[in-house]
């Protein structure tokens, strides 16, 4: 067996083994054999040899690149100040509108108050725009939901992260999201045809796009007789 | 007035407290004025079972008892199963409309919503009034 020959084998034995490495590659180890590729062919620079090599090198370059970039990225800053920080701004979006909200209805009960002393004709109207406003602040609910979702895709951004960083050699912080997935309770029985678990279903509002109206609601209740 | 009882114990459920005093002041308004509150599934399943309602109004996503876990319990329950049941929630899917009415739900109701649609609904299950 020549030199190069067994160069080859060399790298396609490193290959094979990555190859049942069951959860994932160390990067390091993919630069290693791309070094190796590049020096195994070093003595027979061809055309096709030597575009392979540019291609080969572009690859390591990459590499090395996306690792130091992901590094930089400090997944413990991330996990211990960027998503908290973010958490708690939109937790005080939701403070302050339900601190909003319950001004506006202690406004509304002294308006009710004050209007039980008035002739129907004149308390009717009140009555009306008093049941407007209680509508008007269904928006608080509907608000506190959508922030929720966010803090959720905000909890998932922090895992690929630190998954990417775990994949680079990195420690990371552990983080809440796994116990919070785990915390979504199976349905407690009763009906074999529901399709998807309840944890499945609580998806919360919908972006107008792609929310259903109450007629079409009306029409699929309607469906089922 | 004919067919429903004004002063008929209602069940109201959800994790927002804001959103409990809004569907209050909407069935006050709408001349219902027995209403007890509970925020979520458990708390819900415990009043109706220590309690008699004639309606439960329910929220979907709460924690730990979903309000369709508590529509299930509540159809598995036999002193419950008839009692009527409306889901009002955020979740407009047509999966979950479709969920909860194979679990029996008796209306459903997405937010947000108004007293009109509010006032429909409990007529179509409780007949006019």
């Amino acid at each position: 067996m020549t030199a190069q020959a067994a160069k080859h084998a060399q790298v396609e034995s490193r290959l094979a083994a990555l190859g049942r490495v069951p959860l994932g590659v160390d990067p390091a180890d993919i630069a290693e054999v791309v070094e190796s590729v590049l020096g195994s062919i070093s003595g027979d620079k061809s055309g096709v040899n030597l575009k392979l090599h540019e291609d080969i090198s572009a690859l390591a370059d990459f590499i090395r690149s996306a690792k130091a970039d992901i590094t930089a990225l400090r997944a413990d800053e991330i996990s211990t100040k960027f998503i908290p920080a973010a958490s708690d701004e939109l937790s005080a979006i939701v403070g302050a509108t339900e601190k909003a909200t319950n001004e506006i209805f202690e406004a509304v009960d002294t308006i009710e108050a004050t209007s039980n002393d008035l002739a129907p004709e004149a308390a009717e109207p009140i009555a009306e725009a008093v049941t407007r406003i209680y509508e008007a602040c269904g928006f608080q609910d509907i608000t506190g939901q959508r922030i929720t979702k966010i803090v959720k895709v905000l909890q998932e951004v922090e895992d690929k992260v630190a998954s990417l960083l775990e994949a680079f050699g990195e420690e990371v912080p552990k983080t809440a999201t796994e116990d919070a997935a785990a915390a979504v309770a199976e349905p407690a029985g009763g009906d074999d045809k529901v399709v998807e678990s309840d944890g499945d279903l609580m998806n919360g509002p919908q972006l107008p796009t792609n929310a259903m109206s109450q007629e079409e609601i009306d029409a699929l209740m309607a469906d089922f007789g | 007035m004919a067919g429903v009882e004004m002063n008929m114990p209602i069940l109201i459920v959800d994790d927002y407290k804001t959103m409990l005093r809004i569907i209050r002041n909407l069935l006050k308004q709408l001349g219902f004025d027995n209403v007890d509150e509970a925020t979520d599934g458990s708390a819900a399943l415990q009043k109706l079972r220590d309690k008699e309602f004639s309606l439960v109004i329910s929220d979907w996503n709460m924690e730990p008892m979903s309000g369709l876990q508590l529509l299930k319990e509540v159809r598995t329950d036999m002193k419950l199963k008839e009692l009527p049941f409306i889901m009002i929630t955020a979740e407009s899917k047509s999966e979950n409309v479709i969920a909860a009415k194979q679990a029996g739900v008796s209306n459903y109701i997405v937010k947000p919503f108004n007293a009109a649609t509010l006032k429909g609904k409990l007529t179509t299950v409780l007949g006019n009034f």
